[in-house]
């Protein structure tokens, strides 16, 4: 049995690594021929002069400024709807409605980013206004679930002891919940936004605003070396992003 | 004894009004260049067009032919992510030999710190791979359907850089983080460096790789699908046609699929790195 | 002027409105398990009472229905003139926020500081508006200073509920209620995690707020002689029923032999006070 398993798991891989390639047909010789290579050479070497004159910087730094501005804004929404679906899928408000939001939120969430970005552009039209409903839509999911498992977890007796003394329900949630839940919400949340700025750097393919759609239009126009910097600007961000929160966390978390 | 009570002020509403006054100034900027606004959706035209859309998700589309269509699609995006997934080891594989500071020879004989021009020597890899990493996939994915074409090509070369970004670093980082002791001891009796990775670091480090390998895979399958949004093939591409057609049964049923597969591959993925743990 | 006030006989109930009255009043634990039966109570306004008795006697339940939190089983509840659970549910709330319960463990959430703890006392008069403004800056915040300063808590204004010890804790819950200025002040072992001199002082501190607003006090209490001390009514309870209701003048030792009988023999047969009170330091 534990040779049969030994075997059979590689053989398994190998034999589904097989299967996909021949499947795909794909045109290596084709890729790999001196005809082949000496296109993508060409096609490569445009990208080697990034477009640095002054009017397309400023369009990308208006482009990045508007997709940080829809990734924060996008969690910012998303954190307020997740909250408010995490109260009755954490079983504040009986069965029904908590198998009823929890249904929601995975859906919500099983849904990337980029088809709910898609399906936007479709409700909305073209531009950022899409993409950052987008962002919301499938980060109300992600949070709503980090949201209620946190909530389920903190102690009910100081929001019940409020409610006995007459306050009303947001009120006492307020005063006898969120204190202790607040920053489980806060670090959650900015995680999310963290992802967030990454993926909001590429909703633009399908149409919905930021860094990415200007990326498209200037590949679909053959501008290969304006494209180039819009990459080397979407790069930078990403590494900043990423060495600003590994800091962050070194300092917030770990003390 | 100082007497909080007796300062007139409470001492957090400076610190507190500050926190809201820079709250609301980054708040209206936000709310500008997002353009954010959700009476679109509930605006006239709009909301109807989007009403039929997605009154046309039930019943889901089950015709033979769009069955057979779908059936195709799904194969090619676990192809692509399959592929991608092999090509991505064969790159990532010496990529980590070389990037990994646990195969140094200059280590040796320096109680595990290698000398510096050894460390110099890695960047260029390590780096190269924080490229490839950092560059979301679907970028690539956009890149390559421009070079080679619309369909499976382009997501499976996407999907083989990026994660032999991923893959390569935290190969790097496992052999890094296994007991040095075998492979040393292999070095010091004149093993080739090659040698010594087979026998001293990879035994050891097989089942952790293998399980993060697996993980990658279930992610590159979602990768894969939001790839084909741009043209790379698979369930996406069909996705994005459906949607341009307003076919909401279609894109139903590819949802549906979509889930079912996402699904499946977290059992497999579970199943398989349960066995190598 | 209320201890001049005749304690009142189930016969002779001269108050035109008790601000309690329990009439046959039981209730039964979820496990099947009986707390209370056949309770029959009346308490003016302005009155003072201890509640005393061994663990487990019913104290903490009789008091939980007391404050709304648990909904008896059996009997009829008036609580200022009104029924509770014949209201509809705002009108229970409104009734609610005449009613201030003390609890043994004050549940305050570690991170709030314990000015916006104590003003979270009066959240059932506020308007929602005014309570999230208040979340973040601290409004009527010299209502909250007076509560506190009261309790000799004042310099703790601003600390986080965390860095105070059980008994600032405990104390803190008795400012929310002072702030709160219920008509209706129950006490669940209001002093039980602090020391004897302190418990004495405190428990004169919401006595003396009681008179002053004439509003009715009723508290659990473990220590027999802080009962008999700072309360002219005392009510024995045990097993679930009340064993006797007399002014704390007639209590003598043939009352509390009876009222803790068998727990002497089980715990300390040497000591004839109640079972020391264990201290349950609360966390927030």
């Amino acid at each position: 049995m534990r040779l049969l398993s030994r075997l059979l798991i590689p053989l398994g891989l190998l034999g589904a690594v097989m299967a996909a390639f021949a499947f795909l047909q794909l045109e290596s010789a084709a890729l790999l021929s001196r005809d082949g290579l000496t296109q993508m050479g060409a096609y490569a070497s445009g990208f080697m002069t990034p477009d640095l004159s002054a009017g397309h910087l400023q369009a990308i730094a208006r482009g990045t400024l508007e997709t940080l501005a829809m990734s924060a804004i996008g969690t910012l929404l998303a954190a307020i709807l997740g909250l408010l679906l995490a109260l009755p899928a954490a079983g504040r408000f009986g069965l029904l409605p908590q198998a009823a939001s929890r249904l929601l939120l995975n859906a919500l969430r099983a849904i990337p980013e980029l088809v709910w970005a898609a399906l936007m552009v479709l409700a909305a039209g073209l531009g950022p206004n899409a993409g950052t409903l987008a962002l919301a839509l499938h980060t109300a999911g992600v949070l709503g679930r980090l949201f209620a498992e946190a909530l389920e977890n903190t102690p009910p007796q100081p929001g019940d002891a409020l409610r006995l003394a007459g306050s009303g329900r947001i009120a006492a949630f307020c005063y006898g919940t969120l204190p202790s839940l607040w920053p489980q919400l806060v670090a959650y949340t900015l995680y999310r936004w963290e992802n967030n700025i990454r993926m909001a750097s590429v909703l633009g393919f399908v149409g919905a605003g930021g860094l990415g759609q200007m990326l498209y239009m200037s590949l679909s126009l053959f501008q290969e070396a304006q494209a180039s910097t819009v990459i080397l600007a979407m790069l930078l961000m990403v590494l900043a992003v990423d060495s600003l929160s590994a800091w962050a966390r070194q300092r917030w978390v770990r003390s | 004894m100082l007497n909080p009570a007796l300062a007139r002020h409470d001492p957090a509403t400076a610190s507190r009004l500050m926190l809201t006054l820079l709250a609301l100034a980054l708040l209206w900027p936000g709310l500008k260049l997002s353009e954010l606004d959700l009476g679109v959706l509930f605006d006239g035209s709009n909301a109807d067009t989007m009403g039929t859309f997605v009154s046309a998700f039930w019943p889901p589309e089950h015709s033979g032919e769009f069955l057979g269509l779908l059936w195709h699609a799904t194969l090619e995006t676990l192809a692509i992510a399959t592929a991608g997934m092999a090509l991505a080891l064969g790159v990532a594989l010496p990529c980590a030999l070389l990037a990994t500071r646990a195969m140094s020879l200059s280590a040796l004989s320096r109680g595990g710190r290698p000398a510096w021009w050894a460390q110099a020597l890695r960047w260029p890899v390590r780096g190269l791979l924080i490229v490839l990493r950092s560059i979301p996939e679907i970028v690539w994915a956009l890149l390559f359907v421009r070079a080679v074409g619309l369909g499976p090509t382009a997501g499976v070369l996407a999907i083989a850089i990026t994660y032999a970004g991923m893959l390569g670093k935290v190969y790097a980082e496992i052999f890094e983080s296994v007991d040095p002791l075998p492979a040393r001891a292999l070095l010091g009796t004149g093993a080739s460096r090659l040698q010594a990775f087979l026998y001293g670091v990879l035994p050891q480090a097989t089942g952790e790789m293998l399980s993060y390998s697996v993980y990658r895979w279930e992610c590159a399958i979602r990768a894969s699908v939001v790839m084909g949004f741009v043209g790379a093939g698979g369930l996406g591409q069909q996705m994005d046609l459906s949607m341009r057609m307003f076919a909401g049964g279609e894109v139903a049923s590819m949802l549906l699929t979509f889930l079912a597969l996402v699904l499946l591959a977290d059992l497999l993925s579970r199943m398989l790195r349960w066995r190598f743990a | 002027m209320s201890t001049l006030k005749a304690p009142p006989r189930p016969d002779c109930a001269a108050e035109p409105e008790p601000m309690v009255k329990l009439a046959g009043v039981g209730h039964t634990h979820a496990g099947g398990q009986v707390a209370l039966r056949g309770i029959d109570l009346q308490i003016a306004r302005g009155e003072r009472v201890a509640i005393i008795g061994p663990s487990g006697a019913g104290k903490t339940t009789l008091l939980r229905l007391l404050a709304t939190s648990l909904k008896p089983d059996q009997g009829e509840l008036e609580l200022l003139g009104k029924q509770p659970w014949t209201l509809a549910a705002t009108a229970r709330q409104r009734l609610r926020t005449r009613i201030g319960l003390i609890h043994q463990a004050p549940p305050l959430p570690p991170r709030q500081r314990v000015v916006t703890a104590v003003l979270a006392g009066r959240l059932g008069q506020w308007s929602l508006f005014k309570s999230l403004f208040s979340l973040i800056f601290p409004l009527e915040r010299q209502g909250a200073v007076d509560a506190l300063g009261r309790l000799d808590l004042a310099d703790k204004l601003y600390m986080r509920c965390d860095q105070l010890s059980g008994g600032q804790l405990q104390r803190v819950g008795i400012a929310r209620v002072l702030y709160q200025a219920p008509d209706l002040i129950l006490a669940d072992e209001p002093v039980s995690a602090m020391d004897p001199v302190l418990a004495s002082h405190t428990l004169g501190v919401l006595g003396r707020e009681a008179q002053r607003r004439n509003a009715t006090l009723l508290a659990s209490l473990h220590a027999v002689e802080l009962a008999l001390e700072h309360f002219p009514r005392i009510i024995g309870v045990r097993d679930g029923c009340v064993l006797f209701d007399k002014p704390a003048t007639a209590i003598g030792h043939d009352e509390l032999t009876a009222l803790y009988a068998n727990e002497q023999l089980e715990h300390a047969p040497s000591s004839p006070a109640a079972p020391p009170p264990q201290l349950n330091i609360p966390r927030c």
